[in-house]
């Protein structure tokens, strides 16, 4: 086994973007997520890549609808109210077909909020947030070791599929630190070839044009439904989740990112006291695994979502679970951690509701 | 189902800001994984006024680590007096603990937890700089857990330490080992 290092969660991230090819960075600093970007400032031109720090949101996202239209790996990193401020641009991007990755180090919300960890921002990353129809691959990671693994694969998801993949961490994996080990760095040969659509300078090759939009409404429809094709493929090959203790549970959590993580400590606590409580956290928030939490419906007598806001996922959980099993919600909002302690409470609550 | 490996331990830093608590809890932390076992470390983070308290969380263990949010810790190392009164009465049932009895000068309420004083403060001054306290903590808590050596626990300190002045390492291990001799028979 290599040497582990020890890494705050943003630094990790932003370490294993650039091992996974990332070359250019455009962003704005915002906590909790400065580090990353602090992080991309000092060693990107130390290894000949190109960072910038841009005068705003709305010019990072714009940068790097630029950059992506060359087919070069282009990322930025910010929060909660940051992505908002790049939603127009993100729109853009994936109407346009392109590879961009981004990372949400989600703060409390709405509006300005505050700086702690939070789950909100579900609804904007995957249902939309920016306007038209399209869809954002997104993925969220639990641990600092899966989230640099994560920075390697939404790299390639997003040259695979032409679309752009959104990282949702939260405040604390961001603060956190662990000891993670980093894979190398990927050799230029593993980089994708975008040669057929790119736009690096015409020179003597047939013309090629890179457009989110058609004024013609049957021509749009025909670029929209190509990319609902794709949407399709992505929903049928790039789910991904963990099961965790789920073969004779009675109960099943469904949480995400670092909420995932700590109802593990919840889940434990639960089957000391004799409630068989399991998990199945996505790892894609979209694609969403609801097969795997349909199939859970079948032997779990409920399906508990625990999210660190009002509720957001959960919805996604209902139409998965669709009225089989009762589907309590426990949530905290504002930047408020739930702990393990508190969530076993909540848990026995329900679970007496139903026994 | 046991909770966690028996090296398991939670402990929650905490002090004033530049008492020294985080650098408490990643040298912990650094150690940790040199000796090749799980461990997270999350920092109290957010707007703090100057003389704010401040406290870190170090969760050690030989399983990997489920929740690196604790309520209910193994252990506490409180510096200060805000930071008794806030988390003395988290602490488990048979946990531990540690008071810098240079700063707090009244005792805690609990009788089901083990509670040990070091004078953090007079040690580090003894040694020649009173910046030294925070090692001095260290040290002790590293003799009454016996969760890392402390050599380990030194080799973590010249590696956060490698390009200072080697006085001040020297120092800091003298800190290290005086902590460690202050909590033996208590």
């Amino acid at each position: 086994m290599a040497d582990k290092t020890l890494l705050k969660g943003t630094e990790a991230m932003a370490e294993a973007a650039l091992r996974a090819g990332c070359q250019v960075y455009f962003g704005y600093p915002i906590t909790p997520q400065s580090e990353l970007i602090e992080y991309m400032a000092k060693r990107m031109p130390e290894i000949g890549r190109t960072f910038l720090q841009a005068e705003s949101e709305v010019a990072a996202v714009n940068m790097i609808y630029g950059a992506a239209c060359t087919g070069t790996r282009v990322m930025t990193s910010t929060s909660s109210p940051g992505f908002s401020l790049m939603m127009e641009g993100v729109s853009y991007i994936a109407g346009a077909v392109l590879p961009a990755v981004f990372i949400n180090v989600v703060r409390g919300g709405p509006g300005l909020g505050d700086i702690q960890p939070a789950q909100s921002d579900y609804f904007q990353g995957t249902k939309g947030g920016g306007h038209g129809d399209y869809r954002l691959i997104v993925l969220s990671p639990a641990t600092i070791q899966e989230a640099v693994n994560m920075m390697f694969d939404a790299f390639d998801l997003a040259d695979r599929y032409l679309n752009p993949v959104l990282i949702i961490a939260d405040g604390l994996l961001g603060q956190m630190m662990e000891p993670v080990e980093l894979p190398d760095f990927l050799m230029p040969d593993r980089m994708p070839n975008h040669d057929s659509w790119a736009l690096r300078g015409k020179g003597t090759r047939k013309k090629h044009s890179v457009t989110s939009f058609d004024l013609d409404p049957l021509k749009l429809e025909e670029m929209n439904l190509a990319n609902f094709e794709k949407y399709r493929k992505i929903q049928q090959k790039e789910v991904r989740y963990e099961e965790y203790l789920m073969d004779d549970a009675e109960v099943a959590f469904v949480a995400y990112g670092t909420m995932g993580r700590i109802l593990k400590t919840t889940i434990r606590m639960a089957r000391e006291a004799g409630i068989k409580a399991g998990m199945i956290r996505p790892i894609t928030l979209w694609p969403f695994p609801e097969k795997p939490i349909q199939e859970a419906a079948k032997k779990v007598k409920m399906v508990m979502s625990v999210e660190m806001s009002m509720g957001q996922m959960v919805e996604d959980v209902r139409l998965a679970v669709s009225g089989k099993v009762p589907t309590p919600f426990y949530g905290r909002t504002g930047g408020v951690v739930p702990t393990p302690t508190e969530v076993f409470e909540a848990l026995k609550r329900e679970w007496e509701a139903i026994v | 189902m046991s909770l966690s490996g028996k090296k398991y331990h939670s402990t929650i830093i905490s002090g004033f800001g530049g008492q020294g608590v985080m650098l408490i809890g990643q040298t912990l932390t650094y150690a940790a994984m040199t000796e090749k076992l799980h461990v997270t470390w999350i920092p109290s983070y957010g707007p703090e006024m100057r003389g704010g308290t401040a406290n870190c969380t170090v969760v050690i263990d030989e399983e990997p680590i489920g929740s690196p949010v604790i309520d209910r810790p193994t252990d506490v190392i409180a510096m200060n007096i805000p930071s008794l009164l806030k988390f003395e009465k988290c602490i488990l049932p048979g946990g531990t603990l540690l008071l810098n009895t240079s700063v707090i000068d009244r005792e805690p309420t609990r009788t089901d937890i083990h509670v040990y004083r070091v004078n953090a403060g007079e040690i580090a001054g003894k040694i020649g700089n009173d910046k030294v306290a925070n090692m001095v903590i260290l040290g002790a808590f590293c003799g009454i857990t016996g969760v890392l050596s402390l050599e380990s626990v030194q080799h973590a300190m010249e590696k956060k330490l490698a390009g200072k002045k080697p006085e001040l390492l020297e120092m800091n291990v003298r800190a290290l080992q005086a902590g460690k001799i202050a909590i033996e028979g208590q």
